[in-house]
């Protein structure tokens, strides 16, 4: 049934003097650019890229793409990620001529359909999180991150302050202490507590006049609410410092509770996560930060505007931090998660939440009778269970019970991470899964959790291919085709 | 379901958010739309947007309106590929990584790098973090020099990085449109980490930049060429002017324009430089029973596992714009590529010419061109040029004073394969008919 030929690599397949997309002839008068450009910057002869028939390509990708999973063909309970139903009305819309042809450098007045769209982005960001001033600009939540931190250091620069320490608990996504470096902090981890929340005791003792932001996920990557975060914000506030909030978890408290409410000063959205954006393999996503109106000046540049009816960019002031990349902004993403919040209304999105949290509830309820979940029986939109006592009893690891799911045909959940977690298991259902998926899941997992230690050491064992060498892909790294 | 969880209501659920901390009113958001609500609002807010699709786009400045095969739509519209995420688990993301190990295959074809990254955000962040594997790679020196003839907002996303972390951005400015050896050569110093080389540069110009490439070497200095992936169907390799990092916006390479974003940051390197480069890259090996596969290779330098000590804080690629870039050079092949750029250049050229025989405008710089040129209007009315053309269904250029005030008289023109020798009629008539409205005006 599966068609290797068509998968080897496209290298493999180019034949000399293969077409596929024909060009028209010149219809204007035939000029010879080698006697216009310069000599020395000619190529002798054109990249050596493959050559295939339309077919070829066709077949090729195909064949390729049917050897992934995906949220359209599996269940897809990866922790941290949301990976939700994309609606497919999203893609058709924002497709539409008019939205998907328009050139980032368009006057304003040929975009104004465009920008009353993103303006009410703007808002409905702005009223999910209760942090009034956003910027659309950055391209991902690392980049968000990294957008944030750049605005509270101009803040304290501003203010005379010099700030160098950014805390962040040791249950936090590797892009926090990534991104406090780029922005020329230096990172302190505050450790959690027994409980899994913030130890305040140890958030105390680092906390100082030099400490610019604490950066805490909320709902934690341990799927927690840490219920002491406005005891929290008050320790940090009190020192001068900023919360920034990492909203990888937003999906569990729309319209329930408000980062702005709680205590944080900026935040980022993943409108990939949170907003049904599909996350295509790997991107793009888009990162826009919100924060308190005394951090607006900061921002980076440009926001949209209105002024009476009519829409414009705001190339901001001389506070802005500047720009952190080209044009607007990740659009495409941003349509997505537009139109994803007009399908669902402000009741809609706060269902979205409830439904989110009940899923996992429903599954942690299930699944701590076959793993242990450290942290209560409880949680908001995903749990951490552990595999560190089937680990140490039959030699059944986390990573095992991975790649066996995915002969049970489940996308496996994200392991080892959290990394107070030993041999983490981290599940996250989301609110487009069915009782009936979740409980199908549940049942691999006990199935799984019965079976010899041999087998699954080897698994998968109905995938194409299954445990490759990563030391080796690491110590000896091929990272390009070469003609042999 | 709340049974089996042994809550009494969904409200339980919640009950580790302090109630006072709760939002006790419903979110102030316009109510569900149903599917066909929502198209007819879309349609209204596209409708009042103007699109290359049914203006005549002559807009470039780093994205451009070139021909994108309905193959490319049509594979990367899969499910299978764009509701996937990054490759944690390779035995259920072979495609995925395949389609990342030839993507990267082909930019190293295209630039003559030996590695590629699975690609960045766009052009800009592409060419930032270039800039900061230079300051890592030449590690004590903290400057960077560029060319004023740089695509100004690279400039400014470089001096937004730079400001954080102690390095210097040295721009040299380019009054003619093109670098001087000499003004070139003084900027750089032994504090030099790497030079930008744009190629074309901003205002469209091909310069041979082996001597300046040179002067960087002498210094010490790696060079990043930051390029136009289409020009290089015609345009020389990097690698054959020493470029040691080469970056580009990929949005050329078959992804919509869609007001600037998701891009495609294109990132290769040489060898040396591989521990620095950030980002994903797929890698080939063999499973446990011998076969050929793919795996993320070399994670030890990225943030999920180094921290603070990563590479940089970046997370994802642009995997279904890279997925698009793969399969747009797949269908181009070398030859695809050469005429496309060949294209693009004669129409361009055609224009240019007809453009300096319309006597209010002439061709602001004397550097040779390949698709993109700057013209000045010598009445110095570019709003009124552009508003005119914009009348006429035309989207006539960019304007350029808003970036180099000295060129406030000026416009930045881009011609793709996809302009017709009619259209480019159409712009040059209309700037013809201008040209007479402001001999009658000064007469």
């Amino acid at each position: 049934m599966r068609n290797t030929k068509s998968t080897q690599l496209i290298f493999e397949l180019s034949r000399s003097g293969r077409r596929a997309h024909l060009l028209p002839p010149a219809d204007v008068p035939n000029v010879d650019l080698g006697s216009v450009l310069p000599s020395g910057a000619l190529a002798d002869a054109p990249p050596p890229l493959p050559e295939l028939a339309e077919g070829d390509v066709v077949r090729h990708f195909t064949n390729l793409s049917t050897l992934n999973m995906s949220v359209d063909t599996h269940f897809y309970p990866l922790g941290s990620c949301t990976m939700k139903y994309n609606p497919k009305r999203n893609e058709r819309l924002a497709s539409l001529p008019g939205l998907v042809d328009v050139h980032p450098y368009q006057p304003e007045s040929t975009i104004q359909g465009l920008l009353e769209i993103l303006w009410n982005v703007q808002n409905d960001f702005a009223e999910i999180s209760g942090l009034p001033a956003v910027s659309l600009q950055p391209a991902a939540g690392a980049h968000g991150e990294l957008a944030a931190l750049m605005v509270a250091a101009a803040h304290f620069r501003k203010l005379g302050q010099h700030r160098p320490n950014v805390l962040a608990p040791d249950s936090s996504h590797g892009t926090n202490p990534a991104s406090a470096k780029m922005a020329g902090f230096e990172t302190i981890t505050v450790k959690s507590g027994a409980n899994g929340l913030v130890d305040l005791n140890d958030l105390r003792s680092k906390v100082n006049e030099k400490t610019a932001v604490f950066m805490i996920t909320n709902p934690s990557t341990l799927g927690l609410f840490d219920t002491q975060i406005k005891e929290i914000a008050e320790i940090v506030h009190s020192h001068g410092g900023l919360i920034y909030l990492d909203g990888a978890n937003m999906n569990a408290i729309l319209g329930i509770t408000r980062p702005g409410d709680f205590g944080a000063d900026m935040m980022h959205y993943n409108p990939h996560k949170t907003f049904s954006g599909p996350h295509g393999g790997g991107g793009p996503g888009a990162g826009p930060i919100c924060v308190r109106d005394f951090l607006a000046p900061y921002l980076p540049a440009p926001t949209v505007g209105r002024k009476g009816d009519t829409y414009y960019l705001d190339q901001g002031g001389s506070d802005s931090v500047g720009r952190v990349r080209s044009f607007f902004g990740n659009v495409g993403v941003l349509l997505r998660a537009f139109f994803y919040i007009r399908s669902l209304g402000g009741s809609g999105l706060k269902e979205v939440s409830e439904n989110a949290v009940l899923n996992a509830n429903y599954l942690l309820s299930r699944v701590r009778h076959i793993l242990p979940v450290p942290h209560g029986n409880r949680c908001m939109h995903e749990f951490v269970a552990s595999a560190s006592t089937l680990k140490k009893e039959k030699g059944i690891s986390a990573m095992d019970l991975a790649k066996r799911l995915l002969d049970f045909g489940f996308h496996a959940p994200t392991v080892y991470f959290p990394l107070t977690v030993p041999e983490a298991v981290m599940v996250e259902p989301t609110e487009t899964e069915s009782k009936e998926m979740m409980d199908a899941f549940v049942e691999a997992l006990f199935r799984i959790t019965g079976e010899s230690a041999d087998l699954l050491h080897e698994a998968p064992h109905t995938t194409k291919i299954s445990r490759p060498d990563e030391v080796t892909a690491a110590r000896k790294p091929v990272m390009k085709w070469t003609a042999s | 379901m709340l049974q089996a969880i042994g809550a009494a209501s969904v409200a339980e659920l919640f009950e580790s958010i302090p109630s006072e901390l709760r939002l006790n009113r419903p979110l102030a958001i316009p109510p569900a739309l149903s599917e066909i609500e929502l198209t007819q609002h879309a349609k209204k807010l596209a409708g009042k947007n103007l699109g290359a699709e049914t203006a005549t786009c002559f807009l470039g400045g780093g994205a451009y309106d070139h021909f994108i095969p309905a193959v490319v739509d049509s594979l990367a519209s899969r499910g299978e590929f764009y509701t996937s995420y990054t490759p944690y688990q390779p035995e259920v993301s072979q495609g995925n990584l395949q389609v990342m190990f030839e993507y990267e295959t082909l930019i190293c074809q295209l630039t003559g790098m030996d590695v590629s990254n699975a690609s960045l955000y766009d052009g800009a962040s592409a060419t930032v973090e270039a800039a900061l594997m230079c300051l890592a790679q030449n590690d004590g020196r903290r400057k960077v020099v560029v060319p004023e003839s740089l695509h100004p907002e690279y400039r400014m996303c470089l001096k937004t990085y730079f400001q954080w972390i102690g390095a210097e951005l040295v721009e040299v400015a380019t009054p003619e449109g093109t670098l001087d050896l000499q003004a070139w050569t003084n900027a750089i110093d032994s504090q030099t980490a790497c030079v930008i080389l744009p190629q074309p540069n901003f205002f469209g110009i091909v310069e041979d930049l082996k001597p300046f490439a040179a002067a960087a070497k002498s210094a010490g200095a790696s060079v990043v060429a930051c390029v136009d992936a289409i020009s290089l169907g015609i345009l020389d390799k990097p690698s054959n002017w020493s470029a040691d990092v080469v970056v580009a916006e990929g949005q050329s390479l078959g992804n919509p324009l869609q007001y600037g974003g998701p891009y495609l940051g294109i990132l290769a390197c040489r060898e040396a430089f591989v521990r620095r480069l950030p980002g994903r890259i797929a890698g080939q090996t063999i499973d446990r029973s011998g076969k050929r596969c793919w795996v993320l290779t070399l994670q030890t330098r990225e943030q999920h596992i180094r921290r603070e000590k990563a590479t940089s804080n970046i997370c994802t690629n642009q995997g279904l714009f890279a997925l698009r870039a793969a399969i747009y050079l797949s269908l181009l092949g070398p030859q695809g590529l050469k005429e496309t750029a060949l294209l693009c250049g004669q129409k361009a050229h055609y224009l240019k010419q007809q453009i300096a025989s319309a006597p209010r405008y002439s061709i602001a710089f004397d550097g040779a061109t390949w698709c993109e040129f700057v013209v000045r209007d010598q009445s110095g009315d570019v709003a009124g040029t552009l508003e005119y053309l914009q009348s006429k269904g035309i989207l006539g250029g960019i304007p350029l004073g808003q970036w180099y005030p000295e060129l406030s008289d000026c416009f930045l023109v881009a011609v793709t394969e996809k302009r017709t020798k009619c259209e480019l009629d159409s712009y040059v008539a209309a700037l013809k008919h201008l040209s007479v409205g402001a001999f009658v005006t000064n007469a």
